[in-house]
């Protein structure tokens, strides 16, 4: 029980000692792996963003938002079509901007609303631009998709890490913050939080197009990584799903569920997609299922459980082993 | 003048599938809660099943007899055991209903890419009945009236079954409060079961329809299941009536954009409309809140 | 001028009228007991005041304002607090953020962390959950989840308090204890104005009583005069003491 108590009041330490930690490991990744490992591990942070961000927002309030591959795909557009007028780092901030005027959009109008049709308006709002983004495609430039020229890994890797943690942070210290408090109550109760003070449609609106923000600019991250991109391939609604499943299957009630689920689904995905095309759908849709059913508070609710059946069982050990000296006293 | 008259007709008959589409959604959304995102995967099923069974030499207008039943008990096991166990599982309404959209996208990838395994991509040309007919100097063709005689039909007949029939009793009482439904004698599992196959069947016949006026593929789910979900927020969720004719609304908005202006704009502007819709009025057409 | 007022109070609901013309005042260091049978339109009343639904007609004003027409959150700011029939509260968080959550929303002007948390600690020892400040709302007893509403709408510093059915589902030691905190809210200077069936706690603390029958005002006066009225024995207390309650 030593350990236990150690790791408690230094508990801020350990953690911000961990975290550099992970940080110099990224941030000196490409000096001693090979470039499509590098690859891999941008991808896995742009994961961590969208799944971050999601639970955010829905993670709090409940309003499940399938919008990520909205926000995503005008990322990856807006970089499409910047790429060769502005530098990087402008387009990403444009990107974001971008991002949150859409997600206030679509905020103002549906989050007055059922959560239902919210759920039902983010899924339009893919299908919507998908469209819309096609037409406009034909119509302005004669055909559809379009080339990025690349960028080189370790600098997407750089900019990504710089991404990973300042969305870590400003979710961070959101969540720590009265505002944190008013996403959870919305979300524990609504009609109460708006009984105590609460303009839950002001902070519904607000905090779901900042969560907006980040996915547009993992976007732009994401281009030049994959060269070709069209509306099938910005729009897809497993940009959606992906941070979803990972967000739930890490778990919600800690900022590090997410990141979790991130880091091992992006993972499995990259090694599967390759093998196994068709059958992988297949087995994202079994496995979305199955974590829906099975593990609707992740793995990081699991670990109160595991924790209460190993303390108990510690318990019950040394019990018997006190029960034992007073048989035989 | 004429074009746009025509346009319209072809609209409602196109429009009178959408909402056969629309009814079997709203249904389970109503009853089941659960908003049910596979439901074009069932359109989809009923479309490549009435492919096969005509190459088998069944015609594609006695499919329904074989697609129906088999849907419908596709969607009373799906119900009975997935969703059913997510309900009870589940912390509050509100984490339920968001689960079981989840579940159901599970549900759809599922199906979809096990239909592709069989039947693979490709699309197949279904139609049946391609003569054309003339009323009053406009153009036709055979199956468009008759498809929309077999679901304005069908239409009537379900509304019928719910507002008159014991049973239909019994699934309004569910989907109003399914505590006190409880209470009162109603098997709420049977019912939630029996309307979500209801609603299965429903899809399965609109995608018999649907294969009888063009060719089908297995990656047609999609699409429609983004048509019911317009044409559900249209008429209200949970009110059939209004589905039914939010779908006529459909068909014929989507008509006269393809005609006028750009098929691929049909959706956005769907979109657009929809967001106008609900700045107005909550609650769709005919909606309850 | 009444601390709270409502002139010709209205709502329907579709053709039924469930509040009616209802005229009601409230004046500060009230405890004034809303009673009257199930459906007569008590939690309607409640909900029109909270802003939680809207008027169909008529007017309520507080501290002289009208209010009919705002927001809840904005009705909570101005100094009105409520508490729920069916127990409304964060079942995500622990008892100490139920009530942090009033302490930072519910007041009128910004308040700093350190004076929210201050609120929130005082609003829980008054109700005497100090102890349960980190359990999970899930795990109190319904009398103790009531009590975690109590302080949450405590901390938001209201004037007036609107319980809505405290008692219900409390035993009669419960319903004692209930009675002590209502007490000593109102001597901590809040009116309280509140929804009951449980006649043993509006004939203890009430100091008036309106009775609401299909939406209509039958009467109005002291516990005693109340238990007079013919109307209101018929309609109401009749049947209850008849149940022998």
């Amino acid at each position: 029980m030593d350990i236990t108590r150690f790791i408690s009041t230094h508990r801020r330490f350990l953690l911000v000692g961990f975290l550099l930690l992970v940080v110099a490991f990224v941030a000196t990744f490409p000096l001693y792996t090979q470039q499509s490992h590098v690859r891999v591990l941008t991808i896995i942070l742009i994961y961590v963003v969208l799944a971050v961000s999601w639970a955010m927002f829905s993670g709090t309030t409940g309003y499940m938002s399938l919008a990520p591959a909205a926000f995503f795909g005008l990322g990856i557009y807006t970089m499409a079509l910047l790429q060769k007028t502005l530098p990087f780092p402008v387009i990403i901030v444009i990107a974001s901007l971008i991002s949150f005027a859409f997600a206030l959009l679509v905020g103002l109008v549906t989050l007055r609303l059922r959560g239902i049709y919210f759920a039902i308006f983010t899924f339009g709002l893919v299908i919507f631009l998908t469209e819309l983004v096609q037409f406009l495609e034909t119509r302005i430039y004669h055909g559809h998709g379009w080339n990025i020229t690349p960028i080189d890994n370790t600098t997407l890797l750089y900019t990504m890490l710089v991404l990973v943690v300042v969305t870590v942070l400003v979710i961070y210290f959101i969540r720590r913050s009265r505002y944190g408090l008013a996403l959870l109550s919305i979300g524990g109760n609504e009609e109460a939080a708006e009984h105590m003070g609460i303009n839950t449609t002001r902070t519904k609106v607000l905090y779901f197009a900042v969560s907006s923000i980040f996915m547009g600019a993992a976007g732009v991250v994401l281009a030049p990584s994959i060269i070709y991109i069209n509306t099938n391939i910005a729009f897809s609604l497993f940009y959606s799903f992906m941070p979803i499943l990972m967000a739930i299957f890490g778990g919600m009630a800690h900022l590090s569920g997410p990141i979790i689920g991130a880091v091992i689904f992006g993972y499995l995905e990259k090694m599967l997609r390759a093998q196994w095309s068709t059958y992988f759908m297949l087995g994202f849709g079994i496995i979305l299922v199955v974590v829906i059913l099975f593990l609707p508070n992740g793995i990081i609710g699991l670990v109160p459980t595991l924790q209460g059946k190993l303390g108990g069982l510690m318990t019950r050990l040394r019990k018997g082993e006190k029960g034992e000296q007073h048989a035989n006293a | 003048m004429e074009r746009i008259l025509q346009l319209i007709i072809v609209g409602i008959f196109q429009g009178s599938i959408y909402g056969l589409l629309a009814m079997g959604l709203s249904l389970q959304y109503g009853v089941c809660r659960v908003l049910n995102i596979t439901h074009g995967e069932f359109v989809m099923v009923g479309a490549m099943l009435t492919f096969t069974l005509s190459g088998l030499g069944i015609h594609p207008l006695l499919a329904p007899v074989i697609i129906g039943p088999l849907l419908f008990a596709i969607g009373f096991v799906l119900q009975s055991t997935l969703f059913r166990t997510l309900k009870a599982w589940a912390p509050s309404p509100a984490a339920f209903e968001g689960n079981a959209l989840l579940a159901a996208f599970g549900v759809m990838y599922i199906m979809e890419y096990i239909a592709r395994i069989r039947w693979s991509g490709r699309s197949y040309p279904t139609f049946i009945l391609p003569d054309i007919v003339s009323f009053r100097g406009m153009e036709f063709t055979l199956n468009q009236p008759v498809t929309f005689a077999i679901a304005l039909a069908l239409g009537i007949a379900v509304y019928l079954f719910l507002s008159r029939s014991r049973m239909g009793r019994a699934i309004r009482a569910t989907a109003e409060d399914p505590g006190t439904a409880g209470l009162m004698g109603v098997n709420t599992n049977m019912i939630l079961a029996f309307t979500f196959g209801l609603g299965a069947l429903l899809a399965g016949v609109a995608g018999t329809l649907i294969s009888i006026k063009s060719s089908v593929s297995t990656t047609m789910g999609f699409s429609n299941t983004v048509i019911a979900l317009i044409v559900v927020v249209l008429g209200g969720l949970g009110s059939v009536p209004g589905s039914f004719i939010a779908g006529i609304i459909i068909g014929i908005v989507s008509r006269l954009v393809a005609g006028f202006w750009q098929p691929v704009l049909t959706v956005p502007v769907y979109y657009a409309m929809l967001m106008i819709l609900l700045l107005v009025r909550p609650t769709g057409i005919l909606g309850k809140k | 001028m009444p601390m709270l007022e409502g002139q010709d109070v209205t709502k329907y609901f579709g053709g039924l009228a469930a509040v009616s013309h209802v005229d009601f005042h409230v004046e500060q260091g009230e405890i004034v007991g809303l009673i009257g049978p199930n459906g007569a339109g008590k939690t309607t009343l409640f909900n029109l005041i909270s802003a939680a639904l809207p008027l169909s007609s008529g007017e309520i004003r507080f501290k002289g304002q009208k209010i009919n027409g705002l927001k809840p959150h904005q009705i909570c700011r101005l100094g009105i607090a409520r508490t729920f029939q069916e127990t409304k509260v964060f079942v995500n968080m622990p008892v100490f953020q139920n009530v942090l959550a009033g302490a930072f929303f519910g007041s009128q002007d910004r308040v700093s962390t350190a004076d929210a948390t201050r609120e929130a600690s005082q609003a829980l020892e008054f109700v005497g959950l100090s102890a349960m400040s980190a359990t999970p709302i899930k795990d109190l007893t319904l009398e103790n989840q009531k009590r975690v509403e109590v302080a949450r709408a405590l901390a938001t510093k209201p004037e007036l308090l609107l319980l809505d059915e405290l008692m219900a589902g409390l035993t009669p030691t419960e319903v004692s204890e209930a009675m002590e905190l209502v007490r000593k809210i109102r001597d901590n200077g809040i009116t309280v104005f509140m929804v009951e069936h449980v006649m043993k706690a509006i004939m203890g603390i009430c100091g008036r009583v309106m009775v609401l029958h299909h939406g209509e005002k039958i009467a109005e006066g002291t516990c005693n005069e109340i238990s007079c009225n013919k109307t209101v024995i018929d309609v109401y207390l009749g049947e209850e003491t008849r149940a022998g309650s």
